[in-house]
């Protein structure tokens, strides 16, 4: 595990995905983050959220998640989702280290934002693992 | 894995407090939390059990100055020092980038600090880490109990039984009255930048040289 590097160019080719993929169908906040919980870019409205604990949190819990399935002799469980009265939280993988987290309200399903979130996965681990 | 965020010109650091059971690892947070104003220091994030003991981690992140021109953010982890939860341990020391090793200077802790120690470096080698490797000082803790007439190590078989090979820097404290407390995050926090600042020169370099094989 060395020293990840990000550039302004980086930051604002990863937060063009961000927005084009997943604010516009109405997402509240993406944040990527890396597995030691730093936030690599967010992207939404943050609205009073603490992203540093939202950070370090989700990667503890991404990473308890990954230790239950290697307990259940799952290899990863690459998707966790938790449901609240207002607003949903879901964690994707995406490569060995990194993880997107959105945020988003009822209004807008599941499924398309598991859609989306699966489409852009590809992408932003090619932006985060290609040379400059 | 520290990061270097060139848009908003900011290196973040993780510093984890390991230690065993009860040594002082949560307290040395608190200590800081209130002793830093809070322009130079985030929330004190905490997910303890009901008996106050440290269930998966506590986070302080803080801020420390400019160094080149970029801001230096430490993020303060601590983990669970009781022996059962050695897998959360290893969850929290992922990415980490320095050490402080609290060990508790009461006499009946001893064989707890040595085990503590040991956890620590298997715990690193999953990683592809070492002791000998990671930026590391080890903090004494409750040196003020010596007055109360507890039976105590002395600071000479703290270093035996854990510092004899590594010979790195340590420091006595109390953490529940400061003492010591800066004294070591200073000291982890110089050694951690540069370690995160020489991994990064090398890997420029080793990339420049990689470019210029090809």
């Amino acid at each position: 595990m060395g020293t990840m590097v990000v550039t302004t160019e980086k930051v604002k080719e990863l937060q063009r995905v961000l927005d084009n993929q997943l604010l516009a169908i109405g997402v509240s906040l993406a944040i990527l983050i890396d597995e030691a919980g730093n936030v690599i870019v967010a992207a939404g409205n943050e609205n009073g959220v603490d992203t540093t604990s939202l950070a370090a949190l989700a990667a503890a819990n991404f990473g308890a998640t990954a230790q239950i399935a290697k307990l259940l002799g799952e290899e990863d469980f690459s998707i966790l989702y938790h449901k609240g009265k207002r607003d949903n939280i879901h964690f994707t993988k995406i490569g060995m280290e990194f993880i997107l987290v959105t945020i988003f309200t009822d209004e807008i399903p599941l499924g398309l934002v598991r859609l989306r979130v699966n489409q852009v996965a590809q992408e932003l681990l090619n932006l985060l693992t290609e040379n400059d | 894995m520290a990061l270097i965020d060139l848009n908003r010109r900011e290196i973040h650091c993780k510093i984890v407090y390991y230690g065993p059971g009860r040594c002082g690892k949560t307290t040395n947070l608190f200590y800081i939390y209130n002793a830093v104003s809070e322009k130079y220091r985030g929330k004190l994030l905490t997910i303890e059990t009901r008996g106050e003991r440290t269930l998966f981690f506590d986070l302080l992140p803080i801020n420390l100055g400019k160094i080149h021109g970029l801001d230096i953010r430490i993020q303060l982890y601590t983990v669970p020092g009781q022996s059962h939860y050695r897998a959360t341990r290893k969850l929290v020391l992922k990415g980490v980038d320095g050490i402080v090793f609290v060990a508790d200077s009461l006499r009946k802790r001893r064989e707890k600090n040595i085990e503590s120690l040991l956890d620590l470096k298997n715990n690193l080698k999953e990683y592809n880490l070492s002791l000998e490797e990671i930026p590391l000082v080890f903090q004494y803790n409750k040196r003020d109990l010596v007055s109360a007439n507890i039976p105590l190590l002395t600071i000479e078989e703290l270093e035996n039984d854990l510092n004899r090979e590594l010979k790195v820097p340590y420091f006595e404290a109390a953490a529940i009255k400061g003492i010591g407390v800066f004294e070591t995050l200073k000291e982890i926090s110089k050694r951690t930048v540069k370690y995160v600042a020489r991994k990064y020169v090398f890997s420029q370099t080793q990339a420049e040289a990689q470019g210029g094989i090809i």
